[in-house]
């Protein structure tokens, strides 16, 4: 069962904000709340590959895939898609309600 | 010379040309003018009177860039603070330079309001892209800057300062818990700016790529210098997303990119094949230096730029280049100086030693700051009589080797300020914060190497009895008080602290146990 948005938000609230507030949006941008530098993004590219398993090419990196919760859910959906069908079937299943 | 006219006679010389690139704006040098000249106004309409100091702020924007000029044409000295900062430091250094306006963005308003509830001396707190979500009671007023300056006239006012007067303060931290505001005059600055822009060959067709912060003394000379020799900045706020910034340096034909030491180490880890930059003329390191390997991997990447390997300080901005064509040679050193500077080291007892000795750095020029506002005694320790009648010199505080023909190599600090990223971090002001926490009996912050980051700044903690604490609330305790790159990346929970004979904590005996561990792991 995967909840790729709380898990990406958790990660997110842990690393760096050290879990003082959540009070973000699956939307709002990280850029603009400034919250993740140059070596933030070297953390976030490594727990995603190791997370779930995804490869991340040089050109993934722009904030289109990563600047939000909800962008970066997305793009490791449509990673596991192309890497990994059967489980990203699964995920898609336990995360939109019948 | 004022610091103003390196923008004002741009405009006069090529007002059409593209000055500033900022995300989607490409702001003329007549447009960036007209702007600064209109808040320049609406600043001394609201009362700003010469010499008062202006705190700026916001992260790198066109706002920015404007306030800094038009708090200068107005007759005013800014001050930039990391919009990082949080709010007990902001008002503290609101307080502490008696600024009369704030200039910010309405997304760090909240933050301001502490100080504008605090400090007496501020007279209103200007907010870009106001939208009245953060009201306070009491204390200074917010005014949204499009109304101050709506109906301001795009001429100049008159100008009020002559060189010798104050153009900025530029706060830096200290050993103690507080920063120190470093004095900067109109002199000052377009001495550091003229040697510099000398000796990197800069002209009108260059185009600067600044991912720096405006705070930093080294991001902000690069908007100045831009302007001076009537060049483009291209302005970004962060190296987060590295394959964009390379579209970028690809795209705006960048000539001129400076970087620290973590930007390089994450450059190199980059796929550069798909990359071709034929624009680009120089590299600019400093703040901390460039290890070995990776400026002969830079060499490999980039064969045909020009790579500066620097060094300064921000009591007198920057000190010395290490000329590209030595660049092969000398690897570990960073120059002899720079244009209208005299630099030599001396001893203990502050007799100047020959080429070839080891001994702290002092610094000559008019490019050395005025001193600590408001700080005599700290400014007596850091600027000493020279060699010549009155003047003074500064005393780095920094250690040095020369070689047989007197190239510069940096050995160490005299004092325990940590670099990391590139920045300065005092290690009492992150004790202060931690000793602040009531779980926290003890602490104490040491620098630990680190591959990417120079440094990594390590936190060992002894609790109170009885408390319990984790690693995510002391982290999230600091970063609400200190900026980001002041929180420790690592917090070692221990029953006892070492201690020297003195009773102090010996931080050597904690260096050597992370350094065991370390060797036991690998």
């Amino acid at each position: 069962m995967r909840h790729i948005e709380s898990e990406l938000r958790r990660f997110v609230v842990d690393n760096f904000l050290y879990r003082r507030q959540s009070h973000f949006s699956d939307d709002d941008s990280f850029l603009s709340m400034g919250i993740i530098d140059s070596t933030g993004m070297l953390e976030l590219v490594s727990f995603l590959e190791k997370h779930y398993g995804i490869h991340i090419d040089d050109t993934d990196l722009i904030p289109q895939n990563l600047d939000s919760v909800t962008q970066m859910a997305q793009f490791v959906r449509r990673k596991l898609l192309i890497e990994e069908p059967a489980a990203a079937i699964s995920s898609n299943a336990t995360a939109y309600p019948a | 010379m004022q610091v103003e006219e390196f923008l004002e006679k741009s405009a006069e010389r090529t007002p059409d040309k593209i000055a500033l690139i900022c995300g989607e704006q490409r702001l003329s040098y007549a447009e960036i003018d007209a702007r600064c000249n209109q808040l320049a106004h609406a600043l001394v309409g609201m009362g700003l009177e010469r010499w008062d100091r202006v705190v700026i702020y916001g992260r790198n924007s066109v706002e920015t860039v404007v306030a800094i000029f038009a708090v200068l044409k107005a007759g005013g000295v800014f001050v930039l603070v990391n919009p990082t900062t949080k709010q007990d430091k902001l008002t503290y250094i609101v307080c502490n330079c008696r600024a009369t306006f704030l200039i910010t963005a309405d997304k760090l308003a909240t933050v301001v309001m502490s100080a504008a509830e605090t400090c007496p001396s501020l007279r209103s707190v200007v907010v870009a892209g106001l939208t009245g979500q953060s009201s306070q009671s009491a204390g200074a007023p917010c005014v949204a800057l499009e109304d101050a300056i709506h109906h301001q006239p795009s001429e100049r006012c008159a100008r009020r300062n002559i060189d010798v007067d104050l153009a900025a303060l530029i706060y830096t931290s200290g050993s103690t818990g507080h920063p120190k505001g470093v004095m900067m005059t109109h002199l000052n600055v377009v001495s550091a700016a003229t040697s510099i822009t000398t000796y990197l060959d800069n002209r009108a067709e260059d185009v600067i790529l600044n991912v720096l912060p405006l705070s930093f003394d080294y991001g902000l000379y690069q908007l100045l210098m831009a302007f001076k020799i009537g060049g483009t900045l291209v302005l970004e706020n962060s190296f987060a997303y590295p394959y964009v910034i390379l579209e970028t340096l690809s795209q705006e034909r960048v000539t001129g990119f400076p970087i620290v030491p973590t930007i390089c180490s994450i450059l190199l880890q980059l796929k550069l094949e798909n990359y071709s930059f034929p624009h680009l003329r120089y590299i600019t390191n400093t703040a901390a230096a460039l290890p070995v390997a990776h400026i002969h991997k830079l060499r490999e990447l980039f064969p045909k730029v020009r790579i500066y390997s620097m060094y300064g300080l921000t009591e007198c901005k920057r000190v010395s280049y290490l000329p590209p064509e030595q660049i092969d040679s000398r690897p570990g050193s960073v120059g002899r100086g720079m244009p209208n500077e005299e630099v030599y080291l001396v001893d203990n007892d502050g007799q100047q030693l020959p080429a070839g000795s080891t001994g702290e750095l002092v610094v000559r020029g008019s490019n050395v700051m005025k001193g600590y506002w408001e700080l005599p005694e700290e400014t007596d320790r850091a600027l000493r009589p020279g060699p010549f009648g009155n003047e003074k010199v500064l005393y780095s505080g920094d250690l040095f080797c020369t070689d047989a023909e007197g190239y510069l190599y940096f050995v160490g600090r005299k004092d325990d300020i940590i670099k990391t990223r590139g920045e300065k971090v005092s290690p009492r002001e992150v004790e202060d914060v931690l000793h602040s926490h009531p779980c926290i009996a003890e602490a104490a912050v040491v620098g630990i190497p680190h591959d990417v980051l120079g440094n990594a700044i390590f936190a060992f903690v002894k609790l109170k009895s009885g408390a319990t604490l984790d690693e995510y609330e002391l982290k999230g305790f600091c970063a609400d008080r200190l900026e980001d790159f002041m929180i420790p990346t690592t917090v070692r929970f221990r029953d006892s602290l070492p201690k020297s004979a003195n009773g102090k904590i010996a931080k050597r005996d904690l260096i050597a146990d992370e350094a065991a561990a370390l060797a036991g792991v690998a």
